[in-house]
Parts: C-alpha cells; sequence; structure tokens
C-alpha cells in the first residue's frame, strides 16, 4: 500500500454542544458543558445510581422529514443528519457513484429499538412488532443509510469496536483511499443509546459517573476528582477524499489525514492495558504511516473519558509514544463519551484545532493528576500553531484507533 | 362505511406511514409504481388498515392489492 495523499474537505456533526459543527465547536471554545439531567422517568423508576447524561442539543426529528425520522433509530437519524451537513460542506462533490464509499461505525447500534420493539412484542403480540425493526436496530443500519443517502456504490461499511467506532470507520477510509478503491469516502460514527438498559449495563460495570448533583462538573478527564465517564450521544461524519481529486474540483481543504494506527491490546475485555503499551503502538502506527516523527506531533486530541484507569493509562500511552511535550485536550469533557461517534466528533475537532490553529480546553481540571505528566490544556484555549496533532480512540475489546493529522 | 370513507381513511394511514402526499393518492394509483411505498411500508399500511377499518389482511390477499382501488375495494367486501 502505497501512502497516499488524504484529505479532509467536509466536516458534519450534532452533538450535546449543537445541532452542527459550527454551534459545537463554538460551545467548546466557550467552555460550554453538554452534561445534564436525564430527561426521563426510567433512572428514578430502575433506581440507577447514574441520572445524568450528554444529551443532543436539537433533537433529530427537528430537522427530519416525519417520514424520515419515523423509518430510523436514533442513532441513524444522527447518522443522516451529519452526513447530511458534511456531504453539503463539501461542495456535494459530483462523481462516479462507483467511486465513492461509506464507512459509518456505531457502538451498540439500535438497541433503543430492540428494546422497545421486544416490549412490544410481550405485551401487543407480533402484529405490532415494526416490519422496520432490523433495519433499525443492526449496527450497519446508519453506515446503510448514509449509503443509500448519498448513493454511494463503491462500498458501503460498518466498523464496530465499541468506542473506537466512530475512529475506526475513518481508518478503514483511509484504507480504502489508499488501495485506490475509490476517491471520496464519507467516514463517520453515530450513537444514541441513552436509554435505561444501557445505562444500567455500564452502571454496572462501575464505568460512570455518578456526580448526579453538579452535571455539568461530572464529566473531568485528568482530573484528580474522576469517577468514571459521562454517556453523550450524536454523530460526527468528514468527507475524505484523494488529495488530487479534492484539487481537480477546487475544494476546500481542512487538512489531511496523514496517517493511521491501529492495534488491540491483547490484555482484558473492557480495562486498558495499564501500562499504555497497547495505545502506545496504535500511535507510534499513526505516526510512521504519516511520515512523521514523534517530535512533529505538538497536540494530542485525548480519549480520556474521566475513568481513574483509562485516563492514566492513556497518559502513559502519549508520554512513551510521542513524549511529553504535546498539547493535550479532552474534548469528552463537555460532549461527554459518545461511544461509537465520538472518534468520529474528536477527530473533527482535532482537524479544527489544526485549522483555527486553537486548541479547546478541558473542563472542570482544577487538580491535575500527577500521574498525568502531560501540558493538559485547561481554562481556556490555547492558540497554538501546529505541525501535527494526533487523536487517540480506545474500546471495550482492546481496539486501539489512533489517527494523525496535519494542517 | 362508504367507499370516500375508507379511501380518506387509507389515505390517512398512507400520509402517517408512508409520507406520501394526500393529494397523490387517487383509486388507480399503483402503491409501489406511483406512490413509492415499500413492501415493508405495506405491511405497516395493512396492520394500520386492519385495525381502523376491522378487517384481515392475510399476506396472499396484501400481495393482490396493487392499487389504491383494490384496497379500498377489498376492505369494502371484507369489513
Amino acid at each position: 500500500m502505497t501512502s497516499p495523499e488524504v484529505v479532509v474537505t467536509g466536516l458534519g456533526a450534532t452533538t450535546p454542544l449543537g445541532g452542527d459543527v459550527a454551534s459545537t465547536w463554538d460551545a467548546l471554545l466557550a467552555g460550554r458543558s453538554g452534561v445534564g439531567p436525564i430527561n426521563a422517568d426510567w433512572p428514578e423508576r430502575f433506581d440507577l445510581p447514574v441520572r445524568i447524561a450528554a444529551s443532543l442539543a436539537v433533537e433529530p426529528t427537528d430537522v427530519l422529514a416525519r417520514v424520515e425520522a419515523r423509518r430510523w433509530d436514533r442513532c441513524e437519524q444522527v447518522a443522516v443528519v451529519a452526513a447530511r451537513e458534511a456531504w453539503s460542506d463539501a461542495g456535494a462533490p459530483e462523481l462516479d457513484p462507483e467511486r465513492l464509499g461509506v464507512v459509518v461505525g456505531t457502538g451498540i447500534g439500535g438497541a433503543s429499538t430492540l428494546l422497545a420493539q421486544d416490549d412490544l412484542l410481550e405485551t401487543a403480540g407480533l402484529r405490532k412488532v415494526s416490519p422496520l425493526t432490523v433495519p433499525m436496530l443492526m449496527p450497519n443500519g446508519p453506515a446503510a443509510w448514509v449509503g443509500l443517502e448519498l448513493g454511494s456504490k463503491g462500498g458501503v461499511h460498518a466498523p464496530v469496536s465499541a468506542c473506537a467506532s466512530g475512529a475506526e470507520a475513518i481508518a478503514w477510509a483511509y484504507r480504502m483511499l489508499a488501495a485506490g478503491e475509490v476517491d471520496v469516502v464519507v467516514a463517520g460514527g453515530a450513537e444514541a443509546v441513552i436509554t435505561a438498559l444501557p445505562v444500567a449495563g455500564f452502571a454496572q460495570a462501575r464505568t460512570m459517573s455518578t456526580r448526579n448533583d453538579e452535571p455539568e462538573r461530572a464529566s473531568r478527564p485528568f482530573d484528580t476528582g474522576r469517577d468514571g465517564f459521562v454517556l453523550g450521544e450524536g454523530a460526527g461524519m468528514l468527507v475524505l477524499e484523494r488529495a488530487e481529486f479534492a484539487a481537480a474540483r477546487g475544494a476546500k481543504v481542512y487538512g489531511r489525514l496523514a496517517g493511521i494506527g491501529t492495534s488491540a491490546d491483547a490484555h482484558h475485555i473492557t480495562g486498558p492495558e495499564p501500562t499504555g503499551e497497547g495505545a502506545a503502538r496504535a500511535i507510534r502506527k499513526a505516526i510512521r504511516t504519516a511520515g512523521l516523527s514523534p517530535e512533529d506531533v505538538g497536540h494530542v486530541n485525548a480519549h480520556a473519558t474521566s475513568t481513574p484507569v483509562g485516563d492514566v493509562a492513556e497518559a502513559a500511552a502519549i508520554r512513551t509514544a510521542i513524549g511529553e511535550h504535546p498539547v493535550v485536550t479532552a474534548p469528552k469533557s463537555a460532549l461527554g463519551h459518545m461511544l461509537g461517534a465520538a472518534g468520529a466528533v474528536e477527530a473533527i475537532v482535532t482537524v479544527l484545532s489544526l485549522h483555527h490553529e486553537v486548541i479547546p480546553q478541558t473542563l472542570n481540571l482544577e487538580d491535575l493528576d500527577p500521574k498525568v505528566q502531560l501540558d493538559v490544556v485547561a481554562d481556556e484555549p490555547r492558540k497554538a500553531g501546529l505541525t501535527a496533532a494526533v487523536n487517540d480512540s480506545f474500546g471495550f475489546g482492546g481496539h486501539n484507533v489512533a489517527l494523525a493529522f496535519t494542517p | 362505511m362508504a367507499n370516500e370513507d375508507i379511501q380518506k381513511g387509507l389515505v390517512d394511514i398512507l400520509v402517517e406511514v408512508a409520507g406520501v402526499e394526500a393529494d397523490d393518492v387517487d383509486l388507480d394509483k399503483s402503491f409501489v409504481d406511483d406512490l413509492d411505498v415499500d413492501s415493508l411500508s405495506m405491511v405497516e399500511v395493512a396492520v394500520q388498515a386492519e385495525d381502523k377499518f376491522g378487517v384481515k389482511i392475510p399476506d396472499d390477499e396484501l400481495a393482490n392489492l396493487k392499487t389504491v382501488g383494490d384496497a379500498v375495494n377489498y376492505i369494502a367486501s371484507n369489513a
């Protein structure tokens, strides 16, 4: 595989901070939190220890046609909302459909549909089960609907690697472009499972913050007071294309996806390898495929979910693979953890940090964990002209993905 | 129930389930070819029609209901 020149030409997102990329980015720089109380009866009904989440700022049903919304699980709704924005942002390139790919990952997919339809089957019987149940719950649903929306015939794929899914989709897109299969790929992730069972499951695994009385202060990556992640929801999509193709059509370019790295921990089904060696391998690979050296990487957009073990392991990985010099930020402090969408939305944040030469701050970083030993941006955004940045994503299962971007 | 009332009820279901424009619905319109109602949505239309008109629409009958008029006639003679 030759090293291809892959550029980013379109961005789209819907997040707990805003219904599009611009409002999300502005809110990040303004230091706003997307976390609040869960607006539903089930946390109390099931006496869940978790009562907070980062819910979408704009309901997808407010921007989709009614029948579209009716046919799509919420994770499919957000995928299409973000994809439409990204495609339009890229100038809706005209190309042979066979040269257009789509890669959209999700961690959990249409679990809400699965649960709701099972309830219907139990209470009302077969007749009430929707014929759309399977396309709504299948984890390739978001990718498939984006593919249909854009008429992609070059390949539609759906990586599933828990919280690394969105980043893995971008890595997959890079490989498709490198292999010369296609000229343009719409890649990203989508997730929407702020519902009782997923929250109950994560809570039982003791992975979530229970700082219910202070929602906006609950997600605090790298801070000594962190006690778990805050569940978020949303989607992020990037239009990636071969640089020659983008140049030929005169596309606006945000930056370059310079390299990718993936690895697996082979350590534990949920816990990260504590020395961060698995994550470090992915980061090294991304830097190497980008043709960069660790000294070039001035910024890391961290996975940092605000769990006690994970943040420290990632910090170790960053120090061993890159060094102590990169300026680090953790967007989950504001966005919560969007699981399979996180890697894609944070890739967008990384691209914009390079493009605008400013790194958003990590919220709630009041007392940096001494084991982190890194320069983490706190309090306010930091201006920084950068040569390269790395975006980390890790998932249950020991999946590690690192993406290297350059301006 | 008069055929006009059945047609009106069917239009409501088609608007709700399949996003069809009410003005596009005529008796001679084909669900699939003219109104773009796919096979999955037809199942939902049938279930809602069964509830609304108190009629049974078995799958082998559903397959024969090609146009809005076919459906109206079937419902009128089986309800």
